[in-house]
């Protein structure tokens, strides 16, 4: 593209600017219990206040409500927007982009603000305009515009129930191995949150990295200790050394998490005090077993085991 | 030995700021909130106050506090660690101050936007910077990393060893939602429960589900300590520290002390009861009624037998019999606690205690509370203090 062809193309999608998607337009349905549960059920978000008529008869609302996070849900065309979508400022602008060849598209951010609830029985209305388009970016994925509409979400009583703005790249794909991967690199799956090291504990650490648990011993008095620190309690001697465990344990106490969900870890999960054949206590994760059939007394064998794409951890299974 | 500073330092006033999810002003602005609260329920005023104690993971510094209240020049200020082990700690730091003579008039505080700042219930994270983040390092990388996670893993050997089930947590929880119904500053205020509402709530870490956990608020509550003198010429009637105590036992971390002998167990607050009893010549049947730190129900029970109010094992067949409700042997978190008024720490309940000895608890006991226990926070090094009237 030349620059004055650049300026041409630049002129007519600029004109889009501030151009209405649609009008306030009403939902198929009214916001429904049905379609509530079925988000719930797949968001995993067991909130009674969305689902519970009977718990939410009780509460200060008095009824269930729908998950704010719904408000884009309630005005999808649904499946026959694949053969049925009707021409608007949108799709004319993505036209547009394709014909001069910025044919990629990633969404990049949603932001959505709530202002008032919906409750079951509402009427949700959507209005959509095209709010902003950028200059032209050089971005890993390619050159390319940043388009973003804003749909504005009120019920039947006109009252604005929340804004939603939604932030789309329109780019010329690149045949450009190295900026595809590194870009990619950058989409990093949330893992485990390891332990810190320093100076008393980096070494039991890098034990488990090459797949061993580690007891520290005080050199001069033989007693065992863990977690690691740099002085024995029972004699005050800073020498010490180290034993591999053999990992046969007993659960003394155990606890399965359930909330909040931690961002990296599988769940169920199950995590217990494990007393271990030599003698010292540690903390770690059963596995391998219904977390209901985890019990005080259970005899687990460990071993360590690539937890994620950047954890070794010690896993206790059933013996 | 036992050190005795019984009676040598007065609670003189008490207040809390409102509590509420989102404050919409500063940690500082409930901190001096509180502060003048309290200056206002002793009758003085901020320029009186010549020492300061808080918590360590308190974000106000002293001295910016007192340019707030235009306190002017202090000559003391200390703090106390271990999260809500601080609770009684910080006023522990202000009675030695007081009875000492290194201050005369203390402001305990603790100000937190805890609900609509950190909430502690996010947990640990590897982002921490501290010199524990290596401590924490041996839990977070298994998945056990808040505090309801920690706790949980006490209480499931706990009951295993006592027997004791969730009829008692249910109780502790319910006893002290009641009260909470009352207090128009409690989170749950006119909000009553029953045992199906208790059971269906959403699961935390097991045995622990959402109403065996404490609220996460944002407010500040203050107190003022000051000689026994100055408290005679004040507004209220002195609330005398009768004893008060710190602990921690051996092999203590935080939270995580489960490399002891039987890990199921309090003994930093067995040493911090038997030492504040000591002190205070008192025994568990001078103890009229108590604020017991409730950051998750069970906990209640352990400190129960930790302060003698029954054996090992007991306390579940103590609460059953209606031990902590209004006509009960032990009145206990009249105010709501925190698990349903608010979370402030434990110094909410320094607060309520104090009322409790002046008569002044919106659930007041019928009969005359003549002393008042308010413990510290557990699973950390902890303490408590027994308050009486002033003479």
């Amino acid at each position: 593209m030349t620059p004055e062809e650049q300026k041409a193309f630049e002129d007519k999608i600029y004109a889009f600017k501030g151009r209405k998607v649609c009008e306030a337009t009403p939902a198929k349905d009214p916001v429904n219990a049905t379609m509530i549960r079925h988000w719930a059920e797949a968001m995993g978000d067991t909130n009674p206040a969305y689902t519970n008529t009977e718990w939410a008869e009780k509460s200060a609302r008095g009824k269930t409500i729908a998950p704010p996070a719904m408000l884009y849900v309630w005005n999808q065309q649904g499946i026959t927007a694949a053969s049925e979508r009707a021409s608007n400022a949108q799709s004319e602008l993505v036209q547009l982009f394709n014909d001069y060849g910025f044919t990629g598209v990633l969404g990049t951010n949603v932001k959505q603000e709530y202002f008032k609830e919906a409750a079951p029985g509402d009427q949700v209305f959507m209005e959509m305009v095209i709010d902003n388009i950028s200059e032209r970016k050089n971005t890993a994925r390619g050159a390319g515009y940043f388009h973003e509409t804003v749909a504005t979400f009120s019920n039947q009583s006109g009252e604005k129930l929340g804004t939603q703005s939604f932030r789309v790249l329109k780019f010329i794909p690149q045949d450009q191995p190295a900026a595809a991967a590194a870009d990619d690199a950058r989409l990093e799956v949330p893992t485990r949150i390891p332990s810190p090291r320093g100076h008393d504990n980096g070494w039991w650490w890098e034990a488990v990295d090459k797949g061993k648990v580690m007891i520290q011993r005080c050199s001069n008095c033989q007693t065992l200790r863990h977690p690691p620190r740099p002085m024995c309690g029972e004699c005050q001697s800073m020498e010490w050394d180290s034993v591999e465990s053999k990992l046969d344990g007993e659960v003394l106490s155990h606890t399965e998490l359930h909330h909040p969900k931690i961002p990296g870890y599988q769940y169920p999960l199950v995590c217990a005090v494990i007393k271990l054949g030599e003698g010292t206590n540690i903390v770690s994760n059963v596995v391998g077993c219904e977390p209901s059939d985890v019990h005080i007394g259970m005899r687990v064998k460990g071993k360590v085991e690539q937890v994620d794409e950047k954890n070794m951890l010690p896993q206790f299974y059933p013996a | 030995m036992v050190a005795n500073i019984k009676d040598k330092a007065v609670i003189a006033g008490v207040a809390n700021t409102k509590f509420s999810k989102d404050s919409g002003v500063s940690e500082l602005s409930l901190a001096a909130q509180a502060i003048k609260g309290a200056c206002d329920d002793a009758g003085i005023h901020p320029s009186e106050i010549d020492g300061m104690a808080t918590f360590t993971m308190d974000t106000n510094d002293e001295i910016e506090v007192a340019r707030a209240l235009g306190c002017g020049g202090l000559t003391f200020w200390g703090r106390s660690h271990y999260g809500g082990g601080a609770a009684t700690g910080s006023l522990h730091q202000a009675v030695m101050a007081v009875s000492t003579g290194m201050a005369e008039c203390v402001a305990v505080f603790r100000a937190l936007n805890g609900r609509s700042g950190h909430r502690f219930s996010s947990g640990v994270s590897g982002a921490i910077t501290t010199a524990d983040a290596i401590h924490w390092g041996w839990y977070m990388p298994y998945g056990l990393l808040t505090p309801a996670s920690w706790v949980a893993m006490f209480t499931q050997r706990w009951m295993k060893l006592t027997g004791i089930s969730k009829d008692a947590f249910y109780e502790v929880a319910h006893a002290t939602r009641e009260y909470a119904v009352n207090n128009p500053n409690a989170a749950f205020y006119g909000r009553s429960f029953d045992r199906a509402e208790y059971d269906a709530a959403r699961k935390i870490a097991d045995p622990l589900q959402l109403f065996d956990c404490c609220q996460e608020t944002d407010g500040g509550s203050a107190i003022i300590v000051t000689t026994p003198e100055r408290a005679r010429d004040m507004k209220k009637p002195g609330v005398a520290v009768r004893g008060i105590a710190q602990a921690s036992a051996p092999d203590q971390e935080q939270m995580t002390s489960f490399y002891r002998e039987e890990f199921a167990a309090i003994p930093e607050m067995e040493i911090a009861a038997k030492n504040v009893y000591e002190m205070s010549g008192l025994t568990p049947d001078d103890v009229d009624a108590a604020v017991i730190y409730d950051a998750f129900s069970p906990i209640v029970l352990w400190q129960i037998e930790a302060w003698n109010f029954c054996g090992f094992g007991e306390s579940g067949d103590f609460v059953l019999d209606g031990a902590l409700r209004p006509g009960g042997r032990l009145p206990c978190n009249t105010h709501g606690g925190q698990l349903s008024e608010a979370y402030i720490h434990g110094v909410n309940g320094i607060v309520e205690a104090t009322r409790l000895v002046r008569g002044e608890s919106l659930n007041q006991p019928k009969k005359n509370i003549e002393h008042a226990l308010v413990t510290s926070g557990v699973g950390i090094p902890t303490g408590g203090a027994i308050l009486g009237k002033l003479d």
